[in-house]
């Protein structure tokens, strides 16, 4: 910068009572620059401020000499300081000779408190993680979490068989409040929507078998599709989004108010006393709204089937009880067992292995709900696969 | 003579039939160090809930800086408080924690606000956490924190909440010489519930002293003095730490 003096003031309106709180005054002569700053620094008006010390800032080169000249603050607040200390760094890590002079007792000692007086070590970069350390950091994680994830199924059963032995142990208490939570509570969204969906695939694929002349064909399909595939799933999706969530969220919450930790040290497992109630239920429960949910399902099927494929109910039941075998009912209710097994399992787990506070809460819970639902899907196209190959 | 910063006139609190103190007014002058004192369940940390207006009185009046304190929904907070936890946003860094005020009330760039940011870690000895989780801290870091998050946009007045409870005697030291550094140097106003004696020792310039019986204040003044002169057995059992019955 060439030899000179500038000057910038705060641009405080007229009609304001403290026009120009604070003058930054330029002055540049061969030994080196001098920013003299006077009159009140305070955070209200620190954008301006900043804005005029970073201009002077950015203009002195490396090996020059650049001092904050103090002797004018009548007041400085903490933040104003911590700019100025933050500046007076920069420009020493830039090779530029920077200090606070002239300053009062009083500014001396918030100098030193925001440390504008202290020697500036060069700053560490940080290293942002490749992509690759990235990756392989995202496959140590999911593989711990499914390693995780077996232990814990492992830990249930050998709890279980420790209940079984010693059913005084186990917390059945909480069995049938959290079976009314997950079951009778659930009942009315579960029964709507496959009563709904039983409605639409009938909807659906009416156009095409009235085509064919094959209206009482509709039984077969809603009745199998209800009771194989679409009743347990379905089903299994809500309950995974009323109770998987509910129970993640309430076993995270525990967890991170250390109320999990309380409960081991007074002789209660977590795995017997909160994982167990809630698994059991839900294995007991599921079987039960899927029943229920093929049946409304089938209705759902029939009411379109009279509306539009003018079906008989008595024709439409005698067809469905031709077409669905026990063996369909069953395999859609042994799905609907193991179902429950997951929901609850998964739900527990992640809201163990909850950590960080409200964040983690959510995150786990999240989590829980999509983790089960692809679980479930991927245990859906297995038993799809066994039942088939089994002929059942 | 300038108005008092804070002034309390017949504050009655409590909610439905339950009163915790009746009729309580004092006042805390600029450049105070105020303690507020009690035994559990007196209503000290409650008293600190209507300072900063999120209670309603049952009657009388409670006035900050000569206006009535509501928690402002929009606007620049005309004080800091710290919470008894903490209570750092636990979905935001610690540093995210701090510049949220600084980035939303003032016009500064990011830099700046980073600075500031470091300065106040810095200041409350945390400094290199800005990355960290509230939850990878322990508690007297995120009581640290918090004192930072309070002064982060240089309030005149800052309301602390037991901001030595659950602290080793080092930290709780720490933290108290930072209270009079801030109160000293910066010339903040500083209004404290606790019912630390050490740390009141230490720190307060006046007190209250509320009684959970009586639902009054039976004790004001200079701490020092109130140990050494009270005449009341309640105020003598607080201060010197023993039953009412033996004083």
């Amino acid at each position: 910068m060439s030899l000179g003096r500038s000057i910038v003031t705060s641009s405080l309106s007229e009609a304001d009572s403290y026009t120009h709180r604070y003058v930054l005054e330029h002055v540049q002569t061969e030994a080196g620059a001098t920013l003299h700053i006077r009159g009140r620094l305070e955070l209200g008006e620190a954008g301006p401020l900043w804005a005029g010390l970073d201009q002077y800032a950015l203009s002195a080169d490396r090996g020059t000499t650049l001092n904050f000249d103090m002797a004018g603050v009548e007041r400085i607040d903490g933040s104003a300081m911590a700019l100025l200390a933050h500046l007076r760094a920069r420009l020493q890590q830039r090779g530029v000779s920077a200090e606070f002079v002239g300053a009062s007792p009083v500014v001396q000692e918030i100098i030193h408190l925001y440390r504008g007086d202290v020697r500036v070590g060069r700053k560490k970069k940080r290293r942002a993680p490749g992509t690759l350390d990235q990756i392989g950091q995202a496959t140590l994680a999911t593989v711990a979490e499914m390693r995780f994830g077996l232990a814990f199924l492992g830990y249930l059963v050998v709890e279980w068989l420790g209940v079984l032995r010693a059913p005084k142990t186990g917390n059945w208490r909480d069995l049938f409040p959290t079976m009314e939570r997950t079951g009778p509570d659930a009942l009315p969204i579960v029964l709507l929507i496959n009563f709904l969906v039983g409605m639409v695939v009938a909807f659906q694929s009416s156009p095409q078998l009235e085509q064919y002349g094959a209206n009482i064909f509709l039984a077969d399909l809603i009745g199998i599709s209800m009771t194989r595939e679409l009743g347990p799933l379905l089903t299994a999706v809500v309950v995974c989004g009323r109770s998987g969530a509910a129970f993640a969220a309430e076993l995270g919450s525990m967890q991170v108010n250390e109320e999990i930790d309380a409960l081991r040290t007074m002789g209660f497992g977590p795995m017997r006393y909160l994982v167990l109630p809630r698994v059991l239920a839900l294995m007991l429960v599921m079987p039960i709204l899927t029943l229920l949910a093929d049946i409304v399902g089938t209705l759902g099927g029939l009411a379109v089937g009279i509306y539009t494929l003018e079906l008989t109910p008595i024709s439409y039941f005698t067809e469905l009880q031709k077409a669905v075998s026990l063996s369909d009912f069953l395999s859609g209710i042994t799905k609907s067992v193991v179902f429950g097994l997951t929901i609850g399992l998964i739900a527990c787990q992640q809201g163990l292995a909850t950590s960080g506070g409200a964040e983690g809460v959510g995150r786990r819970t999240t989590s829980a709900v999509v983790t089960t639902l692809f679980t479930l899907v991927v245990i859906d196209a297995i038993f799809t696969i066994f039942f088939q190959a089994a002929r059942l | 003579m300038t108005a008092p910063f804070v002034e309390v006139v017949d504050l009655t609190m409590g909610w439905g039939d339950t009163v915790l103190q009746e009729n309580a007014s004092f006042q805390v002058e600029r450049g105070d160090i105020f303690v507020i004192l009690g035994g559990s369940g007196s209503g000290k940390s409650t008293m600190l809930r209507y300072l900063i207006g999120l209670e309603t009185p049952l009657s009388g009046i409670v006035r900050v800086d000569g206006s009535v304190p509501e928690p402002s929904e929009v606007g620049r907070p005309a004080f800091g408080v710290m919470f008894q936890s903490g209570a750092l946003l636990g979905s935001m860094t610690v540093g995210e924690n701090i510049a949220l005020p600084l980035a939303t009330w003032t016009d500064l760039p990011e830099e700046a606000v980073l600075a500031i940011v470091e300065a106040k870690l810095r200041m409350v000895g945390l400094q290199g956490t800005e990355d960290k989780m509230p939850s990878e801290l322990s508690g007297g870091m995120k009581k640290r924190a918090a004192i930072a998050r309070a002064m982060a946009l240089e309030p005149e007045l800052v309301f602390l909440d037991e901001p030595s409870a659950g602290l080793d005697p080092v930290t709780a030291f720490e933290l108290d010489e930072l209270i009079v550094t801030l109160n000293e140097k910066l010339g903040m106003t500083i209004v404290i519930v606790t019912h630390d004696l050490e740390s009141i020792f230490r720190v307060a310039k006046h007190c209250i002293l509320l009684d959970k019986k009586s639902k009054s204040i039976i004790a004001r003044g200079d701490p020092r003095e109130l140990r050494a002169g009270s005449d009341d057995p309640r105020v003598k059992a607080f201060f010197n730490r023993t039953s009412e019955a033996r004083t």
